[in-house]
């Protein structure tokens, strides 16, 4: 284990925080190249319609128009996400199956005659029941939605670990609920833009704001017909992502596709109304749950069954609908646990993936039932999870195995950290205080398309002169600081300074890196970077050593200084008087001390030429054979615990929440100031959830608030001062042992406020967002209550 | 049937022809290639594309450039006072991890010298109040407060203590 870190867990600004603070970073929408056309889609304005006719004479004939495609131009091939739900085109042909699906695409001039033209495209819709709630969706004699899903079923899973039914009959304490939220929106500032340019050589280059370079290249090339090599996917700075900019969509092909057409660059922006349209956010889900435990309060079984409202497509939810029920495994241990979880098709934008991908609603509901149980046990619901936490090296009854586990430095940190024993059960009516925890997947174990990639390759050039090294990686830096991370990695496997590392990424020119979703990056990026920068260390060392006449072995990189590992001095003169003669004029050249990295850097290219080291990651086997196992499976788990503290106005039902205190367990914190950061902003997700989100659909399917004004995330004045503590464990399957803080810090959010809820007022919603009307309505004894799913 | 605008931008006098019905976000993206404002919803609800007219933080996608003119504009591009530094807003902003995708910030930083002109000691409180226009979804806005507060105090006029965390490694 390394212990002594020159670059890892300090708090350098990010690499990109100077072009961000300027204006200077370059968005998607910000490029613009010579030639440039504009596009726009033509999406249904109905919620389920037959198409019976599609006229573009008109919009063909707008002058300055240049290319109107509809599936009849385009390409007859499903895509998707996951290659055994491709259930999506780029423009649909006979039916539409939510308001917003896409139809037509058009190119022109500018971006005022495409808007145009795309108005003008003649429909002739024949109008079909609208189907907008699961439920309505799976009865009997419901009209199908989508061509491949007889009976409106998008996925169905039935899983079992040990025996439910066994444990059933042993528990003493048993503990029923039900909860259900809505859908809800990544609410990322920068609305999905494209640029998508084919030259006459046929290469295609699309510049997007996406969160996969490598997983839009593979479809883009798939659809249109072209080679993986002819096209290159390029993400300049992304405005946050969360999940939804995961997945390849119609905005992406269209661009590339009339680019084709036309010969010429073009470019494409969503509006912020067509962001809600095309969603991909984070399901609607019902679940229910019976918990059991002896009476000491281990917890013997979890019988849980889940629906998800997925919308039109799968996007993403054939995996989501798996960590629905796998993310309860752990991090309590559990011996027993049955899930039976469905997604069903409806005539709404399709729900994907977004932060703490399909658990969060899922651990609202368990950690409620905690509390539950904790109170009818007597017990402090941090007692009873801390009796039931697993511990490193344990494995969840779904074969998750927990390589590393702070949870028990978490929960101590936010009980110390929150002043909980003063305050639990001694606050005035109205205010209340409550806990959670979770945990999350440091990376998704398996690829979402079935292969034997490697997960991520790096590869570090040495630059020849001057002792900085180019960092190569199609990794998707979204906000989150995975450039940083993989950069700080990079100069504390080198031992340089960070200044001395240049990060080029999200380009698929730079290898494979599967991006940014599922937590993955900092584990899994960060690993074959560290490969990469330990095979320049090693050849850099190697050359110093031969000229030396010392084993590379006793030579040592730090802080941008060749040293011998036992402090010998090294008889460097020769080499410095080489250096220097070759720089002849330069002013800055060493004179003293050691021999620097800068002056090897030139050595090691005189001897061999360019040096390049390379690395990859793929994860290790990982545990599971059953059916499901890809998803939840990791090579390592991030957790967290929560306090919150609310203030409920019994007058008007405002929630506020007053303070939050977070415990995230990252493994080794890379960048100390980053993971903070992923932790705040995990919080106001998951209190924007907790409190305020909700997607709204008019009877037809329309989305009533597809603006931010009426769909609300929080503001800084709904945001408390958030007490941030970082606990570091050492992840033997992390590099440098660390691991994820992007999305595991939001799952307790929801359950926490809602167990501070009811110490506040004494009630246990089912429902979120926990609204003003809401609270005001439970206070009067008439709480919304959610049907269950089975008897 | 375009108009001649003519406004300063950055203490820069410009001349541009526009469409009546262009924003002021257009022309300074589309026209001036000044892309540092953002456009992210377009209807004043988010706050990416907020600049100074006159001094005073505007929504820049509900003002028509024409309402603009003889008017003083100045975006993220101009509001350090010189080209090879950052203001103290953007300083505290880079240094305290007040950045993270970058979409908001350039709004956020004009709202947050807007009122540090305004109001050089704010609280928190005050703080949370004029950020509350610009929305942040990575930050959770805690260390965007932070940076406020914190380039209050070094611009020498602001108190010390926020009540955030500002624990150092």
């Amino acid at each position: 284990m390394e212990n002594r870190f020159r670059v890892l867990s300090t708090r350098p600004p990010r690499l990109d925080a100077a072009a961000k603070v300027t204006g200077q970073a370059v968005y998607t929408d910000d490029i613009k190249l010579p030639g440039m056309l504009y596009g726009a889609l033509v999406q249904s304005p109905v919620g389920h319609a037959r198409i019976n006719k599609i006229d573009v004479t008109k919009a063909g004939a707008l002058p300055g128009v240049e290319a109107v495609v509809t599936a009849d131009d385009a390409p007859d091939v499903w895509f998707g996400v996951s290659p055994a739900r491709y259930d999506e085109k780029m423009f649909v042909r006979d039916k539409v199956l939510y308001f917003g699906d896409e139809i037509a695409a058009v190119a022109a001039v500018d971006r005022e005659t495409a808007l145009k033209a795309a108005e003008l495209v003649e429909i002739d819709y024949e109008e079909l029941p609208v189907i907008l709630d699961a439920r309505k969706a799976l009865e009997q004699g419901a009209v199908q939605i989508h061509e491949k899903y007889p009976g409106n079923v998008s996925a169905e899973v039935s899983q079992e670990f040990g025996d439910v039914e066994a444990a059933k009959a042993a528990a003493q304490v048993v503990k029923n609920g039900v909860m259900e939220n809505e859908m809800t929106e990544g609410a990322f500032l920068e609305p999905q833009a494209v640029v998508a340019n084919y030259d006459l050589h046929g290469n295609l280059t699309l510049y997007s704001s996406t969160q996969s370079v490598h997983y839009v290249q593979r479809i883009v090339a798939m659809v249109l017909g072209l080679s993986i090599g002819k096209v290159r996917v390029v993400k300049p700075y992304v405005g946050g992502g969360f999940g939804p900019k995961a997945g390849t969509s119609t905005l992406e092909l269209a661009a590339c596709f009339l680019s084709m057409k036309t010969g010429k660059p073009v470019k494409m922006t969503f509006s912020r109304e067509q962001v809600f349209l095309h969603s991909r956010g984070r399901h609607k889900f019902v679940h229910q749950m019976e918990i059991g435990t002896d009476k000491e309060g281990r917890l013997l079984y979890l019988d849980h069954h889940a629906l998800l409202d997925g919308g039109a497509y799968s996007s993403f939810g054939i995996a989501t609908v798996y960590y629905a029920g796998s993310l309860l495994g752990g991090p309590y241990k559990l011996p027993n646990m049955r899930y039976h979880g469905i997604r069903a098709v409806t005539n709404k934008p399709a729900s994907g993936a977004q932060r703490g991908h399909g658990g969060v609603v899922a651990r609202a509901l368990f950690e409620r039932l905690m509390d539950e149980l904790a109170e009818e046990l007597d017990m402090d619901p941090m007692e009873l999870r801390l009796k039931n936490m697993m511990e490193a090296g344990d494995v969840t009854c779904n074969d998750f195995n927990m390589s590393s586990l702070g949870m028990k430095e978490c929960i101590e940190a936010v009980r110390d950290g929150s002043n909980w024993k003063e305050k639990r059960g001694n606050l005035s009516k109205g205010k209340g205080i409550g806990m959670s925890c979770g945990f999350f997947v440091s990376g998704a174990g398996y690829p979402i398309y079935r292969s034997d990639t490697f997960h991520s390759t790096a590869q570090i050039k040495l630059q020849e002169d001057g002792g900085t090294v180019l960092l190569e990686t199609a990794s998707a830096e979204i906000g989150q600081g995975s450039d940083t991370a993989l950069a700080m990695i990079a100069a504390e496997a080198l031992g340089i300074p960070l200044d001395a590392v240049r990060v080029l990424s999200g380009d698929t020119d730079y290898g494979v890196d599967l991006g940014a979703y599922s937590s993955r990056q900092t584990l899994m990026s960060g690993h074959a970077v560290k490969e990469a920068a330990e095979s320049v260390r090693a050849q850099v060392l190697d050359v110093v050593g031969n000229i030396l006449g010392i084993p590379a072995d006793d030579l040592t990189i730090e802080d941008g200084l060749i040293l011998h590992r036992e402090g010998r001095d090294l008889d460097i003169a020769g080499l410095r008087t080489k250096y220097t003669k070759e720089h002849r004029g330069w002013s800055d050249n060493p004179k003293d001390g050691p021999l620097t990295f800068r002056e090897a850097s030139r050595l090691a290219f005189l001897e061999k030429g360019t040096i390049v080291g390379t690395g990859k990651y793929k994860p290790p086997p990982l545990g599971g054979k059953y059916k499901g196992a890809t998803v939840g499976t990791s090579p390592a788990y991030g957790c967290s615990a929560q306090v919150v503290e609310v203030s409920v106005d019994m007058e008007t039902g405002r929630v506020s929440v007053d303070r939050m205190t977070d415990a995230h367990d990252c493994g080794r914190a890379i960048n100390k100031t980053s993971v903070e950061g992923q932790m705040q902003g995990s919080l106001s997700m998951g209190l924007g959830e907790a409190l305020l989100e909700a997607v709204k659909f008019d009877e037809k399917g329309r989305v009533l608030n597809a603006n931010l004004a009426d769909y609300k995330i929080p503001t800084s004045m709904d945001m408390p001062c958030v007490n941030t503590v970082v606990v570091e464990t050492n992840e033997p399957n992390g590099p440098f042992g660390a691991k994820e803080v992007g999305e595991g810090a939001i799952m307790p959010t929801i359950p926490a406020i809602l167990n501070a809820l009811y110490d506040a007022i004494g009630v246990r919603f089912e429902k979120v967002p926990v609204t003003a009307e809401e609270v005001l309505r439970a206070i009067k004894g008439e709480k919304t209550l959610v049907p269950k799913l089975v008897e | 049937m375009k108009k001649l605008l003519e406004l300063t931008v950055n203490r820069v006098q410009r001349q541009i022809a526009v469409e009546p019905t262009e924003t002021l976000l257009d022309v300074l993206r589309e026209d001036l290639g000044l892309t540092g404002t953002k456009h992210g919803c377009g209807e004043g609800d988010c706050g990416a594309c907020t600049v100074l007219l006159d001094g005073q933080p505007v929504n820049s996608c509900l003002v028509l450039a024409l309402q603009a003119n003889g008017r003083e504009v100045t975006t993220i591009e101009g509001v350090a006072a010189d080209h090879d530094r950052l203001h103290p807003v953007q300083q505290s902003f880079v240094d305290l991890g007040a950045i993270q995708c970058g979409f908001c910030t350039p709004g956020m930083v004009i709202s947050a010298v807007s009122l540090l002109q305004s109001n050089p000691k704010p609280t928190e409180e005050e703080v949370r109040q004029a950020l509350s226009g610009n929305l942040c979804r990575c930050t959770g806005y805690q260390k965007i407060v932070e940076a406020v507060l914190d380039a209050a105090e070094k611009m020498g006029t602001g108190k010390t203590g926020n009540t955030a965390d500002k624990r150092r490694a």
